[in-house]
């Protein structure tokens, strides 16, 4: 078994903070054309996204150009799982095709751990069910360290659908393993009394005032309805309980930051004016995608 | 036909026997124990240095015959409890179609006849496909050769459906046992809810599911008189439950698993569906409450839920792997190492956990009594070593499956020879 990335949680801090170094040396800060490198030429990625994702998997794949290497993207619908292969076999036959690293999203929790049992190649976790996303948290530590510029001690609030939500336990992991005060805040049913022990560091709240109150940061996430099998709160209440709206910031420290992986649904989770304020670190999230990913690839690519 | 086991420990406690001694079986059944035993033209089987013990009896096994034979067959199945030390194996009703019917019955019974080493009683479905609603054919399957009535792995939701079974069950004196899962409370549920299934972000499966159903059968029970056996107990409240139904003098009885006492979720391996049954592996909490349980006599007796699944099922996503592990041939090694080598309870305790206990659950009788060297009972033999070390491989497994999570696992003691009637079915291999 090759060693790829299939999460936060089994990481070292110093590995961790050794990706964000060098993510912070891919960042692009001209104008004009995308510098293009040869480091991982001749190295192909494939892309196996098993669920639909647009930033993720474009930014993958930009990574992985930036960086020279090939890519090949496949979506499920039209790979041969929709055939009734099976995924072990699916896989295999990528291998066939000598890929140096395999980077996949799968709706299944833990998809991408059974595979790297049975297989070399490395598996790079774009995200599995509502397990982890490990390359989300990288992003979102790095766009948190550049306008912050630490993250030991910091209050950071994560608010919305904790329970299905992937990029909530990796951020929750990274974070924990830094030294920050993490608050977990959503309605009951989304937000499992559990979650405050699966590290160190972690409360949980039920008051998005309370949440936000002296916050640095502010994570907004989004309701998984895909992945909810009960309603969990009558979905007219959900924006007026716990949407971020402006004047929840004036609770949270004044330099506070906020945050959303992505997709966004104003109204939803997030008011439109917050959504596009000055503190709304949404785009910048997406633009360090690109460089955390081409510190993750090289980093799988070249060991 | 005579056979004579010399030189052994037989330890038989329905007798209260625990001597080195000699068990005669003659014609099939048990025709004595005793010391210095000479018979004249008996097959001599040595156990010098082993324990000679009445046959192993499982009541919850998964044969997958009919309809499943990818997975197992009766055949294989059997030959595994052979292995196993088991001389009866109950078989339950989730086979394709569902043991509802005296025809299916008989088919499990006719080819268990031609193709098993052990004996095989099947165990009827309590309702017509397992669906929970209408009453299957109780009365003819009894009359076919069932033993106990169970929709194990799809329980009855429906309480008055229930109370009905019981009903028909406690006038036709016959066992309920029942899969006790809220199926409203696990909807979806892939492992135990603890931090664990949080953080994995698997879909839980809490322990009120199974605690809630355990009040309701006992409810039912009382209200009946049926007697009612738990399936494969794992929480600590279900097992207060039972205690409190057994001190109220209720003919309430539960089996336990050898893995749901030697793992907990602490010992899974992340997605690895070697560790996915139901119930799912619970918290150390619950195990110490199980042990109690076993000690203070609210937990009868050891059933495998031996459920064997094909490679190609799971060899999948976590979520999509069926339940279920492989059980007959570990469920010694397992049980000497966690109850009596840890000294919680002696061997003589362990034996009749996997013996008269299991028999009185059922309840055999007259010419089926078995589960004791007593004269006349059924003469199945189990001897067994309680120290050698051995190391369990699935590939060499004898069910036709391998899913299990305790390949590569050396034990403590084993099955050494197997003994059904008289006859010896099988041998550990060197000796």
């Amino acid at each position: 078994m090759s060693k790829g990335l299939l999460g936060i949680e089994p990481l070292e801090r110093a590995e961790i903070e050794q990706m964000l170094e060098r993510a912070r040396e891919f960042q692009f800060h001209g104008s004009g054309p995308l510098p293009k490198l040869t480091v991982c030429s001749g190295r192909l990625v494939v892309n196996m996204f098993f669920e639909n994702s647009t930033r993720t998997r474009s930014s993958f794949e930009i990574a992985a150009k930036r960086l020279g290497a090939d890519t090949l993207s496949i979506t499920a619908a039209g790979s041969s799982v929709s055939k009734g292969e099976s995924l072990v076999d699916t896989l295999n036959t990528l291998v066939a095709m000598h890929p140096s690293a395999i980077v996949m999203r799968h709706a299944a929790s833990g998809a991408p751990h059974f595979l790297s049992r049975h297989l070399m190649t490395p598996i790079i976790n774009a995200g599995d069910g509502t397990h982890e996303h490990p390359t989300q948290a990288l992003l979102d530590a790095r766009t948190i360290l550049d306008r912050l510029g630490k993250l030991e001690g910091l209050r950071v609030a994560i608010i919305g659908d904790i329970a299905h939500s992937r990029v909530a336990r990796s951020n929750v992991h990274l974070l924990s393993k830094f030294g920050a005060d993490i608050v977990l805040c959503g309605p009951p049913p989304l937000l499992p009394p559990q979650m405050a022990a699966i590290a160190n560091g972690v409360t949980l709240e039920y008051d998005i005032c309370k949440a936000v109150k002296d916050a640095d940061v502010v994570m907004m996430l989004r309701v998984q309805l895909e992945r909810i099998h009960e309603p969990a709160i009558p979905a007219g209440e959900y924006f007026r309980f716990y949407g971020l709206r402006v004047e929840h910031l004036d609770l949270a420290k004044p330099h506070a930051i906020v945050m959303h992986p992505g997709p966004i649904n104003r109204g939803r989770e997030i008011s439109s004016d917050v959504a596009d304020a000055q503190c709304s670190m949404i785009l910048n999230q997406v633009e360090n995608g690109v460089a955390v990913r081409m510190a993750v690839l090289e980093k799988v690519l070249l060991q | 036909m005579k056979t004579l086991i010399k030189n052994g420990r037989v330890i038989c406690p329905a007798s209260g026997y625990d001597a080195v001694a000699s068990v005669l079986i003659e014609d099939g059944r048990i025709a004595g124990v005793g010391q210095g035993m000479a018979v004249h033209g008996a097959t001599e089987i040595d156990a010098s240095g082993l324990v000679v013990a009445p046959g192993f009896i499982d009541i919850h096994v998964h044969l997958r015959e009919p309809g499943f034979e990818h997975a197992e067959t009766i055949e294989t199945g059997t030959q595994a409890a052979a292995a196993g030390g088991f001389t009866t194996v109950c078989c339950m009703p989730n086979t394709k179609p569902v043991n509802d019917s005296a025809m299916v019955t008989s088919y499990i019974v006719e080819t268990a006849s031609r193709v098993s080493p052990v004996r095989v009683c099947p165990i009827g479905a309590i309702t017509k496909g397992s669906e929970g609603e209408e009453l299957a054919s109780i009365g003819a399957m009894m009359e076919a050769g069932a033993v106990a009535i169970s929709d194990d792995g799809r329980p009855v939701m429906n309480s008055r459906v229930m109370r009905r079974a019981m009903e028909v069950a406690q006038a036709r004196g016959i066992v309920v046992i029942d899969h006790c899962e809220d199926l409203n409370l696990s909807a979806g549920g892939d492992m135990h809810e603890c931090v664990d299934s949080v953080n994995l972000g698997l879909r839980p499966i809490p322990g009120a599911s199974e605690d809630v159903m355990v009040a309701r059968d006992i409810i039912l029970a009382e209200l009946t008189g049926a007697r009612f056996h738990v399936a494969h107990i794992s929480t600590k409240n279900a097992v207060a439950m039972v205690a409190f139904a057994k001190q109220r003098g209720l003919p309430v009885t539960s089996e336990v698993t050898p893995h749901h006492i030697a793992l907990h979720t602490g010992h899974m391996k992340p997605y690895d569906s070697n560790f996915k049954m139901k119930p799912p592996l619970r918290c150390a909490t619950d195990i110490d409450a199980i042990l109690h349980g076993i000690t203070s006599g609210a937990v009868d007796c050891i059933a495998t839920d031996h459920a064997p699944h094909a490679g190609d099922d799971k060899m999948q996503e976590f979520e999509k792997c069926p339940f279920g592990i492989l059980g007959l041939e570990t469920a010694l090694g397992v049980s000497l190492e966690v109850l009596v080598h840890s000294q919680r309870i002696n061997l003589t305790k362990l034996i009749a956990m996997l013996t008269c206990e299991p028999a009185r659950v059922i309840g055999w009788q007259g010419d089926q009594a078995r589960g004791a060297l007593k004269t006349g009972y059924l003469g199945d033999v189990t001897i067994f070593h309680p120290e050698y070390p051995w190391t369990f491989d699935v590939a060499k497994s004898q069910s036709k499956s391998r899913n299990s999570p305790f390949s590569g696992r050396t034990f403590r003691g084993g099955p050494i020879i197997t003994i059904v009637g008289g006859a010896e079915v099988w041998r550990a291999p060197g000796f």
